[in-house]
């Protein structure tokens, strides 16, 4: 089975971050960078069927060249080939240029699954997976954390996290799947795989590589922009409840009805 | 040109999600700014009656689209017919709720209509040059604010932020039917089955309330108090990812950057440090209470309320004192 997983590198969860002086990003210095998390799932799961069923994993990333940093973790990982879109013409786009870039280069990799996060956890658009399924006429199934692939390898179920509920999802293969939490528990690059991926040759394509106009992609070709962005602060009451806890407990239920009035 | 506001008017067991009149509330204010109507997309079995509801609501126009093949949501079947109408009514705006199918149909969406959609939005406005959307990113880190360009501008709102429409009674919209032709191509996925956890629905994104439990829960048979201060209050329970990867309890959940962003009007956290990424997922709550035994804990700074002491002492206290309140 020939497997894509998409790929981005984004700041570490536990990073703080700044808005830049433009108010248009983030300033990136002093950041470490990872692979998104949901994304690992999707490593992980695309690795796993592999093992299962044979094939290959080509993983995909789109990005500055600090992009080339995820695709790297994921060769460490296992994955067999490693597709990086890098180019000018491709940097400030929104989810919906990613996805035309990324559709495009899907278009020369032969896939009979396509694994992504569900969201990266810096631009939180969750955009990526559907509109690249919608680009490649594909079905797809989101949010995923738990996917049987049939023995045929023609058609799939998968258990998708709804509001409060879990539904099952069956599909005919190719689809596009976004990985949730819970899909699997992502494994540690080996160190053998880790020499390995250093000496593995990437793929680097270009808009015009990818057949793509510069006005399709990137800035150029997003349907939205970002007009500012800035760090919320929200004014706090930070008052201390004293007392021994039915004390403190009985003035704070006091608090929360007479002061906040919310419950 | 383009032309007014639709809203998907999401249905769910024969009721409108709240969601939907929070749509309906922004969506009336910004059609009446432009002039302009407010039209509804409602898809569904047997949904006819919530048409009534909708123009209730402040809805102008409804798209009706009432068929047996639309009773369980499937992304190509509603992507298509959510399409047609779109493509009917010619809207300027269109906004989903950022819901479970918000989320996975409007990226969908945008993609077939080639248009813009910005996720996940706290608040919308028109400017000089069109629609403004405010997002948080970064899983609340960072607010941004979007523009757009071109038609429909699409938007994903975030349920719980905006406040519903007002219900006013004898009002009605028109109802337009919509016939439902589904192709092959339509009908890819189906839904094979439906999990409905035990005991609670955990929604925790509609949760007006919610009590999360970290990793001063110490183990999983303590979620117990956690439940039972959430019911007293008839909220929800969250736990902070420390707890969650303990496998203390399930990812659903998880608040915070790998799990749930929630804005509920008040926010417990209870033996919760108070991480970078789990206060990204929950600063914007309306009222946020801290009971930690470490006075240093981050969760302070960002707390209305704090306790320092034994969680094992504070939180059962609390639920008397609340049930105590609740029942006088």
């Amino acid at each position: 089975m020939n497997i894509v997983v998409c790929v981005k590198n984004v700041p570490d969860t536990e990073a703080r971050i700044t808005v830049a002086p433009d108010g248009k990003g983030i300033v990136e210095e002093g950041i470490t960078f990872v692979v998104n998390p949901y994304d690992e799932y999707a490593i992980e799961e695309a690795l796993r069927i592999k093992e299962r069923v044979g094939g290959t994993v080509t993983v995909v990333g789109l990005g500055p060249e600090r992009a080339k940093d995820a695709l790297r973790t994921a060769l460490a990982m296992g994955c067999d080939e490693a597709v990086h879109l890098c180019d000018e013409a491709l940097a400030g786009g929104d989810a919906q240029a990613a996805a035309r870039a990324l559709a495009a280069a899907l278009k020369g990799i032969p896939h009979d699954l396509v694994l992504c996060g569900k969201q990266a956890v810096d631009d939180d658009s969750a955009q990526v997976g559907p509109a690249l399924a919608e680009l490649l006429g594909l079905p797809q199934v989101t949010v995923v954390t738990k996917l049987d692939i049939d023995e045929s390898g023609k058609c799939a179920r998968a258990r998708r996290e709804m509001d409060g509920f879990a539904e099952v999802v069956s599909t005919p293969l190719p689809a596009v799947i976004t990985a949730q939490k819970g899909l699997n528990e992502p494994r540690f690059p080996s160190l053998p795989g880790i020499m390995k991926a250093k000496r593995k040759e990437m793929k680097v394509l270009t808009a015009a590589g990818l057949g793509l106009d510069a006005g399709q992609v990137g800035a150029a070709g997003s349907p939205t922009t970002v007009l500012a962005m800035s760090v919320p602060s929200r004014a706090r009451r930070k008052c201390m409840v004293e007392g021994e806890p039915p004390d403190a407990a009985s003035k704070l239920a006091g608090l929360l009805r007479t002061e906040a009035k919310v419950i | 040109m383009a032309q007014g506001v639709l809203i998907y008017a999401e249905a769910r067991e024969g009721r409108l999600r709240r969601v939907t009149l929070e749509l309906a509330g922004k969506g009336a204010e910004l059609a009446a700014k432009r002039g302009e109507p407010l039209a509804a997309a409602l898809l569904g079995s047997g949904v006819e009656p919530l048409a009534k509801v909708l123009g209730e609501h402040g809805v102008d126009v409804v798209y009706l689209a009432d068929d047996p093949a639309l009773k369980d949501y499937t992304t190509d079947a509603y992507a298509r017919v959510m399409t047609d109408i779109t493509r009917a009514a010619g809207p300027a705006l269109l906004f989903l709720g950022a819901t479970a199918i918000g989320r996975d149909l409007a990226p969908r969406l945008a993609a077939r209509l080639g248009c813009g959609l910005a996720s996940d939005c706290v608040a919308l406005d028109l400017g000089a040059d069109g629609l403004r959307a405010t997002r948080p990113v970064f899983a609340g880190k960072v607010v941004t604010e979007v523009g757009f360009k071109g038609s429909p501008c699409v938007a994903t709102v975030r349920p719980n932020v905006l406040p519903p429409a007002a219900r006013q009674e004898g009002r009605a919209a028109e109802v337009r039917r919509v016939t439902v032709t589904l192709d092959a191509a339509d009908r890819r996925t189906a839904v094979a089955e439906v999990i409905k956890a035990a005991g609670e629905v955990v929604d925790l994104a509609e949760a007006d309330i919610i009590v999360s439990g970290g990793r001063g829960m110490k183990g999983p048979e303590n979620f117990g108090i956690i439940a039972g201060l959430a019911k007293a209050l008839g909220g929800a329970v969250g736990a902070s990812r420390a707890a969650v990867d303990a496998g203390w309890i399930e990812h659903s959940h998880q608040v915070g950057q790998t799990g749930k962003t929630v804005s509920p009007t008040l926010y417990i956290a209870c033996g919760i440090s108070g991480s970078v990424q789990h206060l990204a997922g929950m600063s914007s709550s309306k009222c946020i209470v801290a009971v930690n035994k470490d006075p240093e804990a981050a969760i302070f700074k960002v707390a209305d309320y704090g306790i320092v002491g034994d969680l094992f002492q504070v939180v059962p206290a609390l639920t008397a004192e609340v049930k105590r309140l609740r029942e006088g």
